[in-house]
């Protein structure tokens, strides 16, 4: 399976998949931090991929959505966007409407 | 990078942009306000920024750049 094979199947298997630095519980940089902090507001399920565990998830990861950084979220399958575009999302409402 | 030089990376990638650029040289914030955002949805406009910008980021030489996009009237709108 190639790596961007093991993303896509991450992506499907799971409705709010976040790809970030560290944990839920211990987020590894300030962005990652702002995402799950945003998602815990939400008060959304959701699974996380922690791309510091796996260097080929990590570099794949921005080829499967051509975007350049982490955290990512992708919810039923479709890129969201990084911590920015969630905290816009979340202000507007958005984000919360598209969890539930 | 210089603030100077991201700037400018990013004003010669998009058409009639202005970009605010803030940073401590690893990790950067930008203000991009650009007629060509009208109507993308915000990951299309990043998309574009991040194009611009994609040498550097891809050499490690730019590490984070959080942005925030808006076309001329929402820029307005927002100071207003």
């Amino acid at each position: 399976m190639t790596v961007q094979d093991r993303i896509q199947l991450l992506v499907n298997s799971h409705k709010v998949v976040l790809f970030m630095k560290g944990d839920r519980l211990f987020p590894q940089c300030g962005f990652s931090g702002k995402a799950i902090q945003v998602l815990d507001a939400c008060g959304a399920e959701f699974d996380t991929v922690n791309v510091l565990l796996d260097n080929e998830i990590r570099q794949g990861i921005k080829e499967f959505s051509s975007w350049p950084t982490v955290p990512q979220l992708y919810v039923n399958g479709e890129f969201v966007g990084g911590s920015d575009i969630l905290l816009n999302l979340y202000e507007s409402g958005e984000l919360q409407r598209m969890l539930s | 990078m210089e603030i100077d030089a991201v700037r400018a990376l990013i004003e010669a990638g998009l058409d009639q942009c202005e970009a605010h650029v803030e940073g401590d040289g690893r990790h950067f914030e930008a203000v991009v306000i650009c007629p060509a955002f009208q109507g993308k949805s915000m990951v299309r406009q990043h998309r574009m920024v991040y194009a611009a910008v994609k040498e550097q980021m891809d050499s490690g030489l730019l590490h984070a750049l959080s942005l925030r996009t808006f076309t001329p009237e929402t820029w307005a709108a927002r100071k207003g």
